[in-house]
């Protein structure tokens, strides 16, 4: 089995480009150069070295002792939340305004749910002094203030977007609609696995480093590289594709991907695409999508916002249809149970998002020689006020 | 026989064809619709399908598609509404819309329902003419339907001349690269785009569309191009108060320079 992109951007039958001929030049464009840039020693060395500088890494492989004993196993936690701006977001943002550099762009725009993303792109555009528009649902902008300041003090501006039911979807095809209107200095940032090839191949490139980080640390404390699982929630899926990548063909690990279930599968107010989906197109790949019969695309619902996307990355969708990951899903309380617990067995407030991965932990009957990495994808600064609002029911 | 090939074997200038969100304003206004600008001389109707996310769109025809979902509008209703139209007009139809929809009521059922209601063509900005060889062209053309594609001022040469080669219908040519929506003027680098088609002597014929307003638009689009298409002007004009049938005739005056008024 292939779990590689193919040369017209399928991943078995999912992915593809399914966009208006006004956004091809630049996505040709894109096409064209992204392996070559990537591969180019020069930018390597440029993107390990802000990799490493600037963003923190390697981040650590944690052996969480406690959390281990509660479920008789080995559990490792890989340390996302220690990035500069607080998630894995910014592998992939600082890798990409080093492409925009490189292709001569001058004008970045992204999308942004949570705000992770939005901060993680407003930080490198500042770093390198380019201009920053960030996208985000008017929904979003309230629930999500204190990042919207973040990306305001960094100096991006923030569009709120009207549209649709004004969330992660619509800032998306705000962003796709900036960057049609704006076809020859601009460069798309765009947040995760999702959008027309090359983005899945390539933003999954760049959190490959993830995994990259994982093979040597597993070595260093475990004597072996390869774990027994490896868990990572799933929003677009771009965390997860970074903790999986160099162990995708290494049929020993087993992978289980956590995606939000929201107020439960069947409540009407979810967010688990795999359950509730079927392959459609949205932001312009083919893939699963939560839809109703008609193929309208449906609002998704998770308390976490960086999970509440109604598609998921292509890359996912064959990794599901092919059985290479298990899928699994967290509700909106067992998250917080997950997030709850951690800070007090651990002293580490995990992002919302990553509280879901943890939650799978509960569901599952390890070995005891099992080992076992959660990806911890970010912290939970951001997610304070929701944690504070639940503090009675959960402590 | 395809009613587009109709129409361009008898007419190569001055084409107009005219864009609405089948939904909009009222669910059950399509039939009417068609067939006031069939009796008021537009040339060619464009028949929106709607969509949660039409991503080449601007604000005017978002919001007429967000309408026509609320109201109620999908395709199988649509397919219906549309039941008797050929008995009605005879101008060209075309189907109009993204391709998610059209993908879950499954393509090869889509197509023969276009042509047992007699209808002629399709445009779908977001499948590429590339993905359109591979997999759809002969559902479309066993179903007698011209599949329609895009260029842009950014399209190479090259690209325009392959999707010259598959296209049969004619080739929308997107005025300047952006979304939909309506424009006072044409600038110049816009001429000197249109001027640069028009010299390719492609095979097929060549209709202007996105930001075409009024009738000055409309005028300089058909210097260039064999006629124009008017999408989010005519949303506009759908929502004015008064009667429909009205607001159609008066805005396709307008377009025409056959009434005095000004947009
Ligand atoms: C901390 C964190 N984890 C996970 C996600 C989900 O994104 P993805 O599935 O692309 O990793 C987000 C998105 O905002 C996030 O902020």
């Amino acid at each position: 089995m292939k779990y590689d992109v193919n040369k017209k951007g399928f991943y078995g039958e999912f992915g593809g480009v399914f966009i208006p001929e006004m956004m091809y030049p630049n996505i040709r464009e894109l096409q064209d150069n992204y392996l070559e840039i990537l591969a180019d020693p020069g930018f390597q060395e440029e993107f390990r070295n802000l990799l490493k500088d600037y963003a923190g890494r390697p981040t650590p492989l944690y052996h969480s002792a406690r959390l281990s004993e509660l479920h008789h196993t080995n559990i490792y936690l890989k340390r996302e939340d220690l990035t500069h701006t607080g998630a894995h977001k910014i592998n992939n943002t600082i890798g990409q305004i080093l492409i925009a550099g490189r292709l001569g762009k001058t004008r970045i725009i992204a999308e942004t749910g949570a705000g992770q993303h939005g901060v993680a792109t407003a930080t490198v555009c500042a770093l390198k002094g380019i201009k920053c528009i960030v996208y985000m649902g008017q929904l979003d902008v309230e629930r999500q203030q204190p990042n919207v300041l973040r990306m305001k003090m960094l100096g991006a501006e923030v569009i709120p977007v009207y549209s649709g039911n004004m969330t992660l979807k619509d800032a998306t095809n705000e962003a796709i609609r900036d960057w049609i209107n704006n076809p020859v200095d601009t460069h798309y940032i765009i947040g995760s696995v999702v959008g027309p090839h090359p983005y899945p191949d390539l933003v999954a490139k760049l959190q490959s480093v993830i995994s990259e980080e994982m093979k040597w640390q597993l070595k260093e404390k475990t004597g072996r590289e390869a774990p027994d699982y490896i868990i990572a929630c799933v929003g677009g899926g771009s965390n997860a594709a970074g903790a999986y990548y160099h162990y995708l063909y290494d049929n020993h690990v087993k992978m289980i991907a956590v995606e939000a279930s929201g107020k439960g599968i069947d409540s009407g107010e979810s967010a688990a695409t795999m359950v509730l989906g079927r392959p459609g197109v949205l932001h312009g790949c083919f893939s699963m999508l939560m839809q109703d019969e008609d193929g309208q695309v449906t609002e998704p619902y998770s308390i976490s916002a960086g999970l509440d996307y109604p598609g998921v990355g292509p890359i996912h969708s064959h990794l599901f249809k092919t059985g290479r990951v298990k899928f699994d899903h967290a509700t909106d309380d067992e998250a917080l149970k997950a997030a709850f617990q951690l800070a007090r067995l651990e002293g580490i407030i995990p992002a919302l998002e990553s509280a879901h991965a943890l939650a799978a932990l509960e569901k599952k009957k390890f070995r005891p020689d099992d080992v076992v990495v959660v990806n911890l994808s970010g912290r939970g600064d951001k997610d304070l006020a929701t944690y504070i609002k639940y503090m009675d029911s959960f402590l | 026989m395809n009613h587009l090939n109709i129409l361009f074997a008898k007419k190569q200038s001055e084409i107009l064809s005219v864009y609405f969100t089948a939904g909009y304003p009222g669910l059950e206004d399509t039939v009417e619709i068609i067939t006031v600008l069939a009796e008021s001389g537009v040339d060619m109707v464009e028949i929106g399908m709607p969509f949660s996310d039409p991503m080449a769109d601007g604000p005017v025809i978002q919001q007429s598609n967000d309408k026509a979902l609320k109201n109620g509008m999908n395709l199988r209703l649509l397919f219906r509404q549309l039941e008797d139209i050929r008995s009605q007009v005879s101008i060209p139809l075309i189907m109009m819309g993204y391709l998610n929809p059209v993908i879950q009521y499954g393509i090869g059922d889509f197509c023969k329902k276009c042509n047992e209601l007699g209808l002629d063509g399709v445009i779908l900005p977001d499948l590429p003419f590339e993905i359109y060889i591979e997999k759809y062209r002969a559902v479309f053309e066993k179903n007698e339907l011209h599949k329609i594609f895009l260029v842009s001022p950014q399209t190479s040469e090259d690209r325009i001349r392959k999707i010259d080669a598959i296209s049969n219908g004619f080739i929308y040519m997107v005025s300047s690269s952006s979304t939909t929506g309506a424009r006072e003027k044409i600038v110049k680098e816009q001429e000197d785009y249109f001027l640069r088609l028009q010299q390719m002597n492609l095979k097929n014929p060549r209709l202007i569309g996105f930001g075409i307003s009024n009738h000055e638009t409309f005028q300089r689009a058909c210097k260039y191009a064999n006629g124009a298409i008017i999408g989010s002007a005519f949303i506009r004009a759908l929502s004015e108060k008064g009667n429909l049938e009205e607001n159609i005739r008066r805005f396709v005056k307008m377009i025409r320079g056959t009434s005095g008024m000004q947009p």
